[in-house]
């Protein structure tokens, strides 16, 4: 899975540099990205109420997915960004002073220029702007990381997800291995970019003693999470495998019980990252 | 300008010289902003009083639903002694006055119809005195057969055929509130004084049609004055005179209220606003150390206790339109005064903390009149209540202020009537999805294949034109919107002759400004029938008579309930249109017409009687109910829905817009901290767009669920949810219903 192939072609070397010219977006051309759909309230995606944009196409195949109608890179409605924050301005009035967008996915990154441009649009208005990413297709090379750093000019909070702390762990569970993610969170810790950590607890995947400590450990030393949530694995996106006629792999694993959730965040100490209540003392 | 010793340290001089509570609530009330700390918890009292009082609810919901009945006394003012919640309690009620002689005992009330009061007893297995058979039918007429002697026959067609339907004409109209405030304020004799005055100044000898009724009317509302004070004094109070301190003004205003509902059993039965108002009192007595906080809260508890008591004897029909048992028993809190000021005060929240110190409730269907400018604290209290019981509803005080003024009651689930100033003739609804169907098949009904419309040529072709469905809707449009209005004439003239509210309208102004609200249902799906035939393409099937009775859709079309323009903008079109139409014709006593989409829970019923819809809807099936997009019509999410439902102008539908949804509380945030302030945003976003109305649910489907297999479990005898314009208990809905609820889309993300 680990290659570049016409589909990323399509979403980031298909496009004209946004990183320069994103001043005169009044003339430019606006930039078609392919999304899977839109969630006018969207509370648990960032701070706020938040429009969230679900971006079309995902390499990672995580077995806990609960959107796998997300991961077909030639799927998606083609929108252009401008025509998204048309549609997202309208619910301005929801947005109080926390909200803002979330671009989620599938996996925003795999069209960076479609969010660039969509975040630059929000941050023209003053509005909060939030990337959900798994992070997987970072890298510290031309040409994805000059756009990354630009994008990281628009974007005031990333949500990143960590599934599994073990390499083979990590493969595993969603196809691929993590190293891209783990090297995202410490280059947005070296660059102080604020960060909500998320962990999908997963029984009998990655709860193990040993990952939560791996785990725990890695989040300390990170010096910019905000928050760190830990989100429970569900069953309720299994009738979209079935309708995508796609075996179910986690078949017969039920979502952790109360007991379980709360063993693991305190083993995770997420109650010490507290970062995003003093952004509400600051309203 | 009178003086009484009871209006010591009362400012202001308008209220003293003419009746006006408003203006003496602007003189006297105190703004609060702080937040809900300083609430108590229940007393012992009211805790065993509420407890007796579950026993006796699940005793009735055992006995089927009704625990007791009258059978041989004829409802009215004095025709009980008092009446507690148990005798050797009765000491613990700081608000007393039963309807009956006994708590939750439905009282007999003849004169809607007596037919229906009959029924009501023998469904649930009681014999009424066999009397009142000769005295209702031989002896005095009753409302039901004044308007059955003067229906056309087109108009019990239309009635029977169910495209006008819900027609107060078996029952009270209801939706009068009288200002019950003023008895505290005033006492009975200053009002009966003043109506005396009214009757002196009434005409100038000319003995018109309309001088002689309004002397009759006032003659009838000086006489209720008088036996409202009887019926005080069998409890021991005299009401003579105003309330001396907060206990008697919550008890006087409760008398006010307990006349009304010992005399007519509309639909809706509500009590008004009464909050800012008590606040007054209480806060002056706080101020002299006559009542402690505890004391306080307690006399709102019980005051509110005896509006959950509320209870009318109804028949299986009318049960199945409004299920759950519903009085309407409205009461509001908040909004802004004209001046700018918040009305909140202290006594606000003691009515919403009644949630918290006697659980959820549906009654009294406590309304929250919203503005984003209301305090910060109070609207995250009102969040929170909303999260903890989903007991409440919220509804756009800046839209309806300009309208109604700064001291207007929510008269029925969300109607707004200015207090004390205003009454309405209430007159159900009109369902414009079987009118569509109409238009389509020539007038002839798709379910009984009567000519019930006029035989308009019917539409032949296969696929249906837009151009050409819009031309016949709007004819037959024109038709419903002139007999549904001569309908509800013939039913409020006679509601006014053999049923007239005396004792509400002895606390309402003489010279009443009358509002005749009519409404619609199927809203969202004549829209999306009508974008579907625009957009895509709608084939016609039809059965052998020529008579479409489904439809084929082919294509994709934009619905209501995504803030699409190009589905909201045949909202727009249809409300405009039915309204305007409604306006040309004569309505009764020149009163002003307005118009409401909601439904409550009738929308299951006048689903059943309408076929398949060019939407994609099946014959039968539930229509959505009030404003509300159809099921799975959204796909953009809750505040997409609200964007759309907010298009709606309230000056175009000033009887009111009702919309429902339901969240589950993972979707609302993650904290309940979150959550709330979630909720608040949700609240600013829609209503500062000029919506209307919001009855919010927080819960999960697997909640609605549970409580449906089962209902034995203690957590879900009092588990309270909104429906369109009121709340009920969800365990006293029919199963249909409870499937129908469940059916709706929660907003859930995954």
């Amino acid at each position: 899975m680990e290659y570049m192939d016409m589909e990323d072609m399509r979403h980031t070397e298909d496009k004209p540099d946004t990183t320069k010219k994103q001043e005169d977006l009044s003339v430019k051309k606006s930039v078609t990205g392919f999304i899977h759909s839109v969630e006018t309230f969207g509370s648990v995606d960032g701070p706020g109420i938040r429009f969230v944009v679900f971006m079309q196409g995902c390499k990672l195949r995580c077995q806990f997915c609960h959107n796998p109608d997300t991961w077909n890179r030639r799927g998606g409605e083609p929108v252009t960004a401008e025509a998204i924050w048309d549609q997202a301005f309208k619910y301005r009035g929801y947005w109080g002073k926390k909200g803002g967008i979330t671009a989620s996915g599938g996996e925003p990154l795999l069209q960076m220029d479609f969010i660039i441009e969509l975040f630059v649009r929000a941050k023209e208005e003053g509005i909060h702007t939030c990337l959900d990413t798994a992070g997987q297709p970072f890298s510290r090379y031309h040409p994805f990381f000059s756009k990354f750093n630009r994008l990281m000019q628009v974007t005031d909070l990333v949500l990143l997800d960590i599934k599994h702390m073990d390499r083979e762990g990590h493969k595993a569970l969603t196809g691929s291995y993590p190293d891209p993610i783990l090297d995202m969170a410490r280059y947005l810790s070296d660059i102080r970019k604020p960060v909500w950590l998320r962990h999908v607890l997963v029984p009998g995947k990655n709860d193990a003693e040993r990952y939560l400590k791996q785990l725990d450990e890695f989040a300390k030393s990170l010096n910019n999470v905000e928050r760190f949530q830990v989100l429970p694995y569900h069953t309720l996106g299994v009738y979209k495998w079935e309708q995508l006629r796609i075996p179910y792999p986690l078949a017969g694993i039920e979502a952790p019980s109360k007991e379980q959730i709360a063993y693991v965040k305190k083993r995770l100490h997420t109650e010490d990252y507290t970062g995003y209540q003093k952004e509400t003392q600051r309203d | 300008m009178a003086e009484k010793e009871q209006w010591n340290g009362l400012k202001g001089k308008i209220w003293k010289m003419e009746i006006n509570t408003r203006a003496f609530i602007q003189a006297n009330y105190t703004p609060y902003y702080g937040d809900s700390s300083f609430l108590a918890g229940p007393t012992k009292g009211t805790d065993t009083l509420w407890g007796i009082l579950k026993e006796l609810q699940k005793e009735e919901r055992a006995k089927g639903g009704v625990l007791d009945m009258d059978t041989n006394v004829v409802s009215g003012l004095t025709s009980h002694g008092p009446g507690y919640i148990s005798e050797e309690t009765k000491e613990l009620e700081q608000v007393v006055g039963l309807q009956t002689d006994k708590p939750l005992k439905r009282a007999f009330m003849p004169y809607g119809g007596i037919k229906m009061a009959q029924e009501a007893c023998t469904t649930h297995g009681y014999e009424p005195d066999a009397r009142f058979e000769t005295i209702f039918t031989e002896y005095h007429k009753t409302h039901n057969q004044g308007v059955f002697d003067a229906y056309t026959p087109e108009m019990k067609k239309a009635r029977h055929n169910k495209i006008i339907t819900g027609l107060p004409d078996t029952y009270g109209r209801g939706r009068i509130v009288g200002d019950y405030r003023r008895v505290a304020l005033y006492g009975i004799d200053f009002l009966m004084e003043k109506k005396k005055e009214d009757f002196d100044n009434c005409g100038n000898g000319t003995m018109t049609d309309d001088i002689i009724r309004q002397r009759e009317e006032i003659s009838m509302q000086y006489r209720a004055l008088n036996d409202m004070k009887k019926m005080a004094a069998s409890y021991g109070y005299d009401i003579s005179q105003p309330a001396k301190d907060a206990r008697e003004a919550v008890q006087w205003t409760y008398f006010g209220y307990l006349a009304a509902i010992k005399t007519q059993n509309g639909a809706a039965m509500s009590v008004g606003r009464v909050s800012t108002f008590l606040d007054i009192y209480i806060e002056r007595d706080l101020k002299n150390g006559l009542i402690t906080e505890q004391e306080a809260q307690e006399l709102i508890d019980h005051f509110v206790m005896k509006c959950r008591m509320v209870k009318f004897a109804r028949v299986p029909s009318y049960t199945q339109l409004f299920s759950g048992d519903p009085v309407w028993a409205t009461l509001e809190v908040g909004g802004l005064g004209q001046d700018g000021r918040s009305m909140v005060t202290k006594t606000d929240y003691r009515f919403l903390h009644t949630l918290e110190n006697m659980g959820p409730s549906p009654e009294p269907n406590m309304t929250i009149l919203y503005s984003s400018r209301l305090p910060e604290n109070f609207k995250s209290y009102a969040a929170y209540i909303s999260i903890k019981t989903s007991s409440v509803q919220y509804e756009n005080d800046d839209v309806m202020r300009p309208f109604w003024g700064d001291d207007y009651s929510i008269c029925c689930c969300v109607s707004a009537t200015q207090t004390g100033k205003e009454m309405q003739f209430f007159g159900a609804r009109a369902n414009l999805a079987k009118c569509l169907l109409y238009a389509i098949n020539g007038g002839i009904d798709e379910k009984t294949r009567v000519q019930v419309g006029p035989a308009y040529k019917p539409i032949t072709s296969e696929y249906l034109d837009y151009d050409e469905v819009m031309d016949k809707y709007e004819k037959m449009l024109e038709w419903l919107a002139g007999l549904y209005v001569n309908t509800l004439n013939v039913i409020q003239y006679m509601h006014d002759k053999y049923y007239y509210e005396a004792a509400e309208m002895a606390l309402i102004d003489t010279d009443v400004r009358r509002t005749f609200a009519t409404g619609i249902a199927g809203f969202s799906h004549v829209i999306d029938s009508l974008s579907a035939i625009k957009y895509a393409k709608v084939k016609v099937i039809r059965g052998q008579d020529g008579i479409g009775e489904d439809f084929e859709i082919e294509g994709e079309f934009p619905r209501y309930g995504n803030d699409d323009d190009r589905a909201d903008e045949i909202g727009l079109w249809l409300l405009k249109t039915f309204m305007d139409q409604l306006k040309k014709h004569h309505t009764y006593r020149n009163s002003e017409a307005t118009t409401s989409i909601l439904t409550i829970t009738s929308n299951v019923v006048y689903g059943k009687a309408t076929g398949a819809l060019p939407d994609g809807r099946k014959a039968g099936e539930p229509l959505s109910p009030g404003a509300n997009p159809s099921y799975g019509a959204e796909k953009n999410g809750l505040l997409a829905s609200l964007n759309s439902v907010a298009k709606l102008p309230y000056s175009w539908a000033l009887d009111g817009i009702s919309n429902t949804q339901t969240i589950s509380p993972g979707a609302l945030g993650h904290s309940l901290n979150e959550q709330m302030e979630n909720l608040v945003n949700v609240m600013d976003g829609y209503f500062d767009q000029g919506a209307h109305h919001l009855n919010v649910n927080v819960f999960g489907i697997e909640k609605l669920v549970d409580a449906m297999e089962h209902p034995e479990k203690e957590e879900y005898a009092n588990f309270t949810i909104r429906v369109s314009g009121y709340a009920v208990k969800f365990i006293d809905l029919t199963k249909e219903q409870q499937l129908d609820v469940i059916a709706r889309s929660a907003h859930e993300r995954m």
